[in-house]
């Protein structure tokens, strides 16, 4: 590891054995290869795709959180000059229940259909009704005003304390509770109940010198990219479907699509644009199929649709709020003896929250012999939650983490030796089950504990230093790829994992590396969905891993092709080509990959190479964070003063993306402990769906965020690489919380601690 | 019925004619009519600075412009930024720096920064942070944005 | 986006004449950065907007030691702020004034923009109050004028009459031993809407021990900025202390009448009122003192 190239700012541990093999492009930082045109404007994101003839469409949306729609007049918006199609749910087949599994938890396409267009009754603020193509976006949207629905108002519910209660609103009528493999009678919005059980909970409790309970309520948040969705789609009379879209999982679209218009899924090709964040929110679909039927209904027109900014907090997939109940008991010299938690995450208005993986955060960082984790998916007249950057894991980890912090406070023990001591490590089984292979929370711990960060002075009043760990399951999925070798000895590389990040410079650095050739000799593109094989989502932290694995593999399958080549050019059996440091030899002879690259004419002809692979082995991912924070005691505002995020990457591949995951995730995380909320009036109408009052952090909220990569490489990848993207968040809440505690004495037990709330806590304590 | 307005500027160094409804943004124009696509829309209500531009010289955010109110005016977007020899030293530093991920705000940024270092050559980080405290960026934290600014604007004083 | 005309103003008496002749339906196009997103978002609606910014006054900019100083109602805050002279003579009204928005809304949004928007919350009312502020008003019967805290008379709404709008704020000079501060609580550092604001001038004596005069505003807590004048008045006369300074906060506090909304609750904004209030004092006086 070359650490004197690195920033300033960045310290890299190298963790015990097995000794890193020495790499030549992993490692070093250059410029991404798509960088150039995001600079100067000219990359072509959602919104940016003109076609001749295009048609603008908008979306008639519900004003009411809860309603039966008795009936939808479009006539005035037919005859409104200009106004091509009008579509509703009418214009949409019934779709059958169908699982797809996303990347980051599932999607029933049934309840996609629904969601697409209200059918029969709407179920949020937001919820789309209808929709227009026009020749203008103002004509669009003169003709949206035009449309009149009728409905009839039912009583809302926002709380999941609330949908879970007797009597309660129903959303479906048709929702039965699923619980250990069976449904239970009658309606309700408890979607699932799932349960994790080991060891004698009863026994781990009294064996406890002290036990700490508490509960904790957390907001509706939202994932926040700056792109709203955007979507061009052209049908055309003879079935095909263009989509140009900006996704996290072009073959997603393209499968979402396919079920809810109930089209051959072959006739459907989703070009990916550059796409302008995601972090979860852009792994299902929502205008596409809209935008599909207004283009058959316009007369075939391309039909391009992007979201307001209020639509895309109104209608788009937030993270759920929850409420969750967290009883930890330990010895005092520092054991865990047992731990239950209750976890009730709002699912929005169709099941699917991420209350399991909230199961699998919760406790996973720590070896726990007697526990009990009890998960609630509870529906509730909110947007469907969609996914968020590990989802349901900041909300659990917010829980658990504090109530640990409150634990080491009772026994007197610094908060890193406690969890050092009850921290996972290779051969322990999850909370929820499986058992780890080789995992670096306990480097990351170390690491934190001897960063100057630990043990410097906090320098003032009214400031306090708060830590917490995080952990992260990371996802393997399935990954494409194909590659073609130029004549002047780069190499084409074709992708189907659309780049959140900087994604196409760490597999641009995997395939130099394999090859050995330079990283600006490969030219990474992300292609449309007839261009390469399947590949999963972006999402789930799988891309540097998974497709980085595809990529990996195609550098060892040019290799062969290549050295086949080489036999032929030299007249011996490709048996006796050796390659080694991007040189191919046999005997005398010798070729680097360039200069057998511009002969491959004479050689036998053109290489081209591909491969499909499901990966297994995504090695979880671990984070320790310290932070320090200042709290006005007057205002209840906090000002985070300095802070560090220490992580296991595995193999970091581009340290700076992996930085920059990191540096986000935190940021993230603040934005979420400190004052972004779903604010709902009495209705259930959501009343801040703007970036003014859904208060995401400024460059001015946030302090340069340090980094400390920790790299005890996953066994299960041949580079070792381990996702990075979602642990980073999982630590921030609990840790700002913590950091509070430390500076005010107050237990903050509501996200986000906003300075009302924090106030509210100060005064009530002087008094 | 309102009626099309007629609009000359100058855009990006040159002089640019077109026609627009009276309610048009100068972002919907710039998108729509003049197909300059690197100026990003955000939120369309002032609070992510993705639409950035120089509006004779001082940044403003192009959703909060109407078009005809350009009439006469000069406008500098993201396209107008590098120099015909390659790119300027902001955006050299955002590479280098690896100061985007996503890259839809980025062009905001930039636009920001060159207001910034025009009229504070050698900007403390909290003067860093204030003036760009208008510009959303949800994938960075900021970090590597701070750092490249700093750093363009330590280029741009050894350049001169 | 809503469809509406858009002309410019070819003089005062033009912009008098289709405002007058809009019926309600004409809004004054200034800057912008509040007119344009409620048209497009429904919040206002309008047939016409006259652009007033290539009017002479609207762009006034002068500050004089004795005579005061001349805002044109369309001049944009980033040249208020840029001004030195107006800095160091105004540091209250200049650290209002910097606070609309981010650096890009701060190069097309003005002062008459805040005023006629007559948010509860606007930042520069305040500072504009406790300065004694007064707005110059052009109508089809003239100019009349009017202190700027008799401006904003609702929500939304304004003193303006069919067919009037606002030329120029006039800002008296600083008396000596004088300063003024205005603070505003926001939940981040920028970007966000005052949850409380609050606006503070005092003239002390020569040794900078009693208070002569004091004026104090709030923002964010009543329908309107709020003058509250008995928490000025009983300052004057009295030391410079914290028990004064205590006793002009709690009537501060009390003055105001905030209500929950999204943005804050109505028991946070009142204790803020009295923090932010001792606080604005407190900078006052010292820049009061350093004068």
């Amino acid at each position: 590891m070359t650490t004197d190239t690195l920033p300033a700012d960045t310290e890299t541990v190298e963790t015990a054995a097995p000794a890193r093999p020495h790499y030549r492009v992993i490692g070093t930082r250059p410029v991404r290869p798509d960088g150039v045109e995001k600079v100067v404007g000219r990359a072509l994101y959602g919104a940016d795709i003109y076609l001749p003839g295009t048609l603008y469409g908008k979306v008639v949306r519900s004003p009411h959180a809860h309603a039966r729609i008795r009936a939808i007049d479009v006539s005035r918006a037919a005859a409104l000059p200009g106004v091509k199609a009008i579509a509703t749910a009418a214009d949409l087949p019934l779709v059958e229940d169908k699982i797809l599994v996303t990347g980051e938890g599932s999607v029933n396409q049934r309840y996609q259909s629904m969601n697409t267009l209200a059918r029969d009754k709407v179920l949020y603020h937001g919820h789309a009704v209808a929709a227009v193509a026009a020749v203008s976006p103002h004509i669009a949207e003169e003709a949206v005003a035009l449309i009149e629905v009728d409905y009839e108002v039912l009583p809302a519910v926002i709380d999941v304390r609330d949908a879970m209660a007797a009597g309660a609103p129903v959303l479906h009528d048709d929702l039965r509770t699923a619980e250990e493999g069976r449904k239970l009678d009658g309606p309700t919005n408890v979607a699932e109940h799932l349960r994790y059980q080991r060891g004698d909970l009863a026994r781990g409790f009294a064996e406890a010198d002290v036990i700490v309970e508490r509960e904790f309520v957390t907001a509706t948040v939202h994932q926040g990219y700056i792109e709203p969705h955007a979507t061009t789609v052209l049908a055309n009379a003879d079935g095909q479907i263009t989509i140009w879209c900006s996704t996290q999982g072009a073959f997603a679209v393209r499968e979402q699509t396919a079920d809810i218009l109930q089209t051959p899924i072959s006739r459907i090709r989703v070009i990916p644009t550059e796409i302008g964040g995601g972090f979860g929110g852009k792994l299902t679909v929502y205008l596409e199929p809209i935008a599909a039927l207004l283009s058959r209904k316009s007369g075939y027109r391309p039909v391009k649709m992007a979201m307001s900014r209020a639509e895309v907090f109104a209608a788009t997939g937030p993270t759920s709020a929850s409420v969750i109940r967290v009883k930890l008991g330990a010895t005092r010299d520092g054991r865990i003896t047992a731990a239950q938690a209750e976890l009730i995450y709002a699912a929005g208005a169709f099941p699917g929250s991420p209350v399991g993986a909230g199961a699998g955060v919760i406790f996973n960082c720590y070896r726990i012999p007697n526990l009990q984790i009890d998960g609630y998916d509870v529906l509730t007249n909110q947007p469907r939650a969609g996914a968020y950057r590990a989802p349901g894991g900041t909300n659990a980890a917010f829980a658990s983490e504090t109530v640990i912090d409150e634990v080491c406070e009772r026994i007197g023990m610094d908060p890193i030796e406690f969890r050092l001591r009850n921290g996972v490590r290779e051969g322990d089984y999850r909370a929820t089950g499986p058992v780890y292979a080789r995992i670096g929370l306990r480097e990351t711990l170390e690491a934190a504990r001897r960063h100057p960060h630990y043990t410097a002075p906090l320098g003032g009043p009214n400031r306090g230093r708060g830590v917490a760990s995080g952990y992260w399951g990371n996802w393997d999925g399935t990954s494409s790829a194909s590659a073609t070798v130029n004549p002047d000895g780069a190499v084409s590389l074709s992708e189907g994992s659309p780049d959140i990040g900087g994604s196409r410079a760490s597999m641009a650095m995997i395939l130099a590396e394999t090859l050995g050739i330079d990283v600006t000799d490969v030219h990474p593109r992300i292609v449309d969905t007839d261009s390469v094989g399947y590949n999963d989502v972006t999402g789930g932290s799988r891309t540097t891993h998974g497709t980085g694995w595809a990529v990996y593999d195609l550098g060892k399958k040019l290799i062969a092709a290549m050295s086949q080549r080489a036999a032929h050019l030299w007249e011996v059996e490709p048996e006796a080509i050796t390659f080694a440091d991007g040189v191919f030899s046999c005997g005398d002879h010798a070729l680097s990959f360039k200069e057998l690259a511009g002969r491959l004419g004479e050689a036998g002809g053109p290489v081209m190479v591909s491969t499909t692979m499901e990966t297994t082995g995504a090695g979880p991912g671990f984070a320790t964070h310290l932070v320090d924070v200042e709290v006005d005691p007057e205002t209840g505002k906090v000002t985070i003063l300095r802070y560090t995020a220490v992580q296991d990457a595995g193999t970091a591949i581009h340290p700076s993306y992996v930085e920059g995951q990191m540096q986000g995730g935190v940021a993230q995380g603040i934005g979420w402990a400190l004052n972004e909320e779903y604010v709902y009036d009495q209705a259930g109408r959501l009343v801040n769906a703007s970036y003014l009052d859904y208060r995401i952090p400024t460059a001015l909220d946030l302090p340069m965020i340090d980094t400390v990569i920790v790299e005890a490489p996953n066994p299960g990848h041949p580079l070792g690489v381990r996702g990075v993207g979602e642990t980073p968040i999982v630590p921030p809440a609990a840790a700002v919380a913590n950091a509070i505690y430390h500076a005010t004495g107050i237990r903050m037990t509501t996200l986000p601690m906003s300075p009302p709330r924090l106030l509210e806590a100060i005064l009530a304590k002087e008094s | 019925m309102t009626s099309r307005v007629r609009v000359e500027a100058q855009i990006n160094g040159d002089p640019v004619e077109f026609l627009c409804e009276p309610y048009q943004s100068l972002l919907e124009v710039l998108r729509d009519v003049l197909g300059l696509t690197g100026t990003k829309e955000g939120c369309s209500n002032g609070n992510c600075g993705a639409c950035n531009v120089l509006l004779d010289g001082v940044l403003v955010n192009s959703c909060l412009v109407l078009a005809p109110e350009v009439h006469g005016h000069e406008v500098t977007t993201i396209e107008g930024i590098a120099g015909s020899d390659g790119l300027h030293p902001i955006q050299r530093a955002f590479l280098d720096h690896a100061a985007l991920q996503c890259g839809i705000c980025t062009p905001g940024f930039i636009v920001a920064a060159r207001a910034l270092l025009d009229r504070t050559p050698h900007p403390t980080e909290q003067q860093v942070r204030h003036w760009l405290a208008g510009n959303l960026c949800r994938c960075t934290g900021y970090d590597k944005i701070v750092r490249a600014v700093l750093a363009a604007a330590d280029t741009m004083e050894t350049a001169r | 986006m809503q469809a509406f005309d858009y002309v410019r103003a070819a003089s005062v008496e033009d912009a008098v004449a289709r405002l007058a002749a809009s019926g309600g339906q004409a809004y004054v196009l200034s800057g912008g950065t509040d007119l344009i997103v409620q048209l497009r978002e429904g919040r206002r609606s309008a047939r016409v907007v006259v652009d007033v910014k290539g009017l002479p006054e609207f762009g006034d900019l002068s500050y004089d030691p004795d005579m005061g100083l001349l805002i044109g109602a369309a001049t944009p805050c980033w040249r208020i702020a840029a001004d030195a002279a107006i800095a160091s003579a105004f540091p209250g009204l200049v650290e209002a004034i910097s606070l609309i928005g981010g650096v890009q809304i701060q190069g097309r949004a003005s002062i008459g923009g805040n005023l006629c928007n007559a948010s509860p919350a606007a930042d520069s009312i305040p500072a504009l109050i406790v300065h004694a502020a007064v707005c110059e008003i052009a109508g089809p019967s003239g100019r009349r004028s009017l202190p700027v805290e008799e401006f904003c008379i609702a929500p939304g709404r304004t003193a303006l009459q069919p067919g009037e709008l606002l030329v120029r704020v006039f800002v008296p000079p600083p008396a000596q031993h004088s300063g003024a501060a205005y603070l505003r609580f926001i939940p981040r550092n920028e970007m966000d809407i005052a949850v409380v604001g609050a606006g503070a001038a005092v003239t002390l004596d020569s040794h900078g021990e009693r208070f002569v005069a004091a004026r104090i505003a709030l923002g964010a807590v009543a329908p309107t900025p709020l003058y509250v004048a008995e928490a000025g008045a009983a300052l004057a006369g009295q030391p410079v202390s914290p028990d004064t300074i205590a006793e002009a906060a709690r009537l501060a506090r009390e003055a105001a009448r905030p209500i929950d909304d999204l943005r804050g609750t109505a028991a946070q904004r009142r204790h803020l009122s009295g923090v932010l209030v001792r606080r604005a004092l407190e900078r006052a006086v010292e820049r009061a003192r350093a004068r």
